[in-house]
């Protein structure tokens, strides 16, 4: 009965409790980071099975020392309300601190301690315990441009800054000019986008020299495809979600084949389809560049993503909206360019991200046609005799990359959704 | 008339377009095979397909036809996707109730597990977990045994297998337990709302599902021995383990890769599923005098389920589609086997890919069809 009181704060003297419960939980946490950090353990005179259990011990008798509500005190009212509401809770917040101080040390050794970046051969990384990232910095280059020629990267670097700097055009857009932008976005955008590519990456023309697609790769690769993927998949996609509500029982149906065979297959397939199947559909003497094919397969796949995502949207408008228009004598593409789409896409901002940031991710699947952009020069670094052993460094390097690029992309859509928000 | 022609013009045209491409790329077709001397035709199934599968369910080698490949590779497939959908089943769940914890560390460790592991592709993960991870572990002569008997090993999983006698008998006293159990609910129901008595039957048809099987077990009907990985000497410096199961570092990778990825979406499901429950439906169920078991039973889980099951069923499908990329690891999966060394062999592209797609196809097409049934049942009916 006893036992039990002294675990129990009260109010009265709880300055006594709170300091104890501190010190236990100081005690718990210090032994463990002893433990990891400097390999000491205070406790060791103990049989192994309490020394091993002590601290998790020591931390939750701190831990329900000082739980107690409207304690008075305000930080620890925080600790009880966000880490500390019951037993169960309690033992778990010790045990993500535990987790993390031990595994604090070896990560940390291993990335940045032991490591070593400086060098240019394998031999700078052949006396160290921890990640070479000599290794990365001898292949940046390729991951990003791929077997592209060395002394063209600039032409890749170019094409990307005009790209990004024509994007911007909107923003700079006054007055009556504001009315073409969708135009702009839509139909010219694409266009010069695809003659800068290849006129400027493919070279070919202009004392440029002429660069095979096979040569592309790396994180530019990424780009290009998921960028022509994002900017043709978006209208078909629209296309295809408006065919699937129409009324004419033809299109209704092709457009729900079409949408039902492609979200039933998976992007594999569909490469191999492009890759081995597809030439065999084109007259004998007819050639399409591998990457073309790709970039169509993609293009063709996502569409029916999207199309998925904008039907939600044209689904959840009322229907009042529709009677509106139509009663304001509008026809059926007035309509629906002035008054439903405008609405619906914004309702559908986060699903057309989730769809792109699938497209960004699913990029690497053109390895099995023989393209490789990063997880595809990492697959080739790796395998590279002179430097085989340090796969590690490479997953980790691309996955920090696909990351950030990624949770800037999602990001990004939440800004976007809040922007457009309208109040309904 | 007008008007007529404004709908039935568009149809026409849209078709004569799906009809001209078709077309053009038929005759291409016919006109590519009859130039390379082949002949369309799904004959080729029946042939010997003279390559050897390393991971195989059934009965398998060279001297089996292409269908009996083909067999293996969906069996795999149906492998790696249920492992993957049971795993990423129990994570998510997990990962989603953690990110509506009151507790602050776990609801943001549970939100970076899942911004992490959703933004980084697939394909990295697998390559990861295949080429980094899994490389890291012990040769087979240095591997301490981990859980009791089982060896977790540079050339794979190790776990004891159970050798049966009587396997029948033992999976019919299931079915038989089963049954009673389904009588049992039934009678519940009844008595409930007759008499308004309860039946403890969740405990009842725990017990019977214990008790049934094992009957068989000490009745000597049905026997079970345990068999233990050993370790075996092949030559002088390779070893391997013999006896038990043997799961290679590809399934490994695959389903910690897949389970992992699909978890993080499930979790935001699971997630979406409670928040969408109003807190009025708890305090009123609790006003009604339901204790808290009950409002989770009774009020809770009906409605979440209804908005979980949907969208995670689209999920179940993705790593059932993703589970293709196992062909980048090299485990003969679907895609592996038929459309890659059987389409190699054969060069008939046409016939396997478009085997391959139709497979894909039934498979998501029908248990989307399900789904909507399901959806459709449960769904509130509103007057």
């Amino acid at each position: 009965m006893i036992n039990i009181n002294i675990l129990k704060p009260n109010r009265d003297n709880f300055k006594v409790y709170l300091y104890i419960g501190a010190l236990l939980i100081f005690l718990s946490i210090f032994d463990v980071f002893l433990r990891s950090f400097f390999n000491l353990n205070f406790a060791s005179f103990l049989p192994d099975f309490v020394n091993f259990l002590l601290p998790l011990l020591l931390g939750l008798a701190g831990l329900q020392m000082i739980r107690l509500e409207y304690s008075g005190v305000k930080t620890v009212d925080i600790i009880n309300k966000s880490v500390n509401n019951n037993i169960f809770n309690a033992g778990l917040t010790l045990l993500i601190i535990f987790i993390t101080l031990l595994a604090l040390p070896p990560s940390l050794n291993w990335m940045i301690f032991d490591a070593n970046i400086s060098g240019d051969s394998k031999e700078a990384c052949s006396s160290i315990e921890g990640a070479c990232w000599t290794y990365i910095k001898i292949w940046f280059r390729r991951f990003m441009y791929g077997m592209y020629p060395n002394e063209f990267h600039w032409r890749i670097n170019l094409a990307f800054i005009i790209l990004i700097s024509f994007a911007f055009v909107g923003f700079f857009a006054k007055g009556k000019y504001k009315n073409y932008l969708t135009f702009y976005y839509a139909i010219a955008y694409p266009i010069i986008a695809f003659l800068i590519i290849y006129f400027l990456i493919s070279g070919g023309s202009f004392g440029l020299e002429w660069v095979e697609t096979n040569a592309w790769g790396g994180l530019s690769l990424t780009f290009i495809v998921s960028f022509f993927g994002l900017i043709f998949c978006f209208p078909l996609g629209m296309i295809l979600a408006l065919g699937r509500r129409s009324e004419l029982p033809v299109i209704r149906y092709i457009s729900i084949g079409y949408i039902e065979f492609w979200r039933g297959v998976p992007l594999i397939t569909v490469l191999f389809m492009s890759s081995v199947m597809f030439p065999m559909f084109l007259p004998a003497d007819a050639f399409v560049d591998k990457l073309v094919r790709v970039i169509v397969a993609i293009i063709l796949f996502e569409a029916a993503y999207v199309a998925e995502v904008i039907r939600g949207g044209l689904q959840a408008l009322p229907r009042g909206q529709y009677d509106a228009a139509k009663s304001l004598g509008m026809g059926y593409w007035k309509m629906q360019i002035f008054v439903i789409l405008p609405q619906a896409l914004k309702l559908v901002i986060p699903g057309i991200a989730n769809t792109f940031l699938a497209l960004v991710k699913d990029t690497p699947l053109i390895f099995v046609v023989g393209l490789s952009e990063v997880v595809g020069m990492l697959q080739m670094a790796k395998t590279n005799p002179k430097w085989l052993g340090y796969a590690m460094e490479g997953y980790i390097f691309a996955s920090i990359l696909f990351w950030v690029i990624c949770y800037a992309m999602s990001r990004y859509s939440q800004h976007l959704e809040l922007k457009y928000k309208t109040d309904r | 008339m007008d008007n007529k022609i404004k709908k039935i013009l568009p149809q026409i045209l849209t078709l004569l377009f799906i009809v001209l491409i078709f077309g053009f790329f038929t005759i291409n077709a016919q006109l590519n095979m009859s130039n390379r001397g082949i002949d369309f035709g799904y004959g080729f199934l029946s042939q010997e397909s003279s390559f050897d599968v390393q991971f195989s369910l059934i009965d398998y080698d060279g001297s089996h036809s292409y269908a009996r490949a083909y067999l293996v590779g969906l069996l795999n497939t149906i492998l790696v996707s249920v492992l993957g959908i049971i795993f990423c089943t129990i994570i998510g769940v997990i990962m989603g109730i953690a990110r509506l914890s009151p507790n602050y560390l776990i609801r943001n460790s549970a939100l970076w597990y899942v911004e992490f592991f959703r933004n980084v592709p697939l394909l990295l993960q697998i390559f990861f977990w295949y080429y980094a991870a899994l490389r890291a572990l012990p040769l087979p002569e240095n591997t301490e045994p981990f859980l009791g008997a089982t060896y977790l090993t540079i050339k794979g999983y190790y776990i004891p297998g159970l050798l049966w006698n009587n396997l029948n008998i033992f999976l019919y006293s299931i079915l038989a337990a089963i049954i009673l159990i389904v009588l049992i609910r039934t009678y519940a129901k009844k008595l409930q709302e007759e008499k308004g008595k309860q039946l403890p039957v969740f405990i009842i048809s725990l017990s019977l599902l214990i008790v049934f099987p094992s009957l068989t077990l000490i009745t000597g009907l049905s026997q079970a021995e345990v068999e233990l990985p050993v370790l075996k000497q092949l030559s002088k410096t390779s070893f391997i383990y013999e006896g038990g199961i043997s799961l290679p570092p590809e399934l490994l990778a695959l389903v910690l890769a897949l389970s992992l990825y699909t978890s993080t979406f499930v979790a935001e499901c699971v997630r979406a599923g409670i928040q969408g429950i109003s807190k009025g439906q708890k305090e009123a169920a609790a006003s009604v005098g339901l204790t808290p078991n009950q409002i989770l039973k009774l009020v809770i889980m009906p409605q979440a389920l209804r908005i979980i099951i949907p969208p995670t069923t689209n999920q179940y499908l993705n790593l059932t589609k993703n589970s293709s990329l196992a062909a980048a690891i090299a485990y003969p999966d679907l895609v592996l086997v038929f459309a890659g060394t059987a389409l190699m062999q054969t060069g008939r592209a046409i016939e396997i890919v478009s085997i391959t797609m139709l497979t894909y196809l039934t498979l998501s097409l029908s248990i989307s069809l399900l789904m909507n049934w399901y959806n459709k049942k449960i769904a509130i009916k509103e007057k």
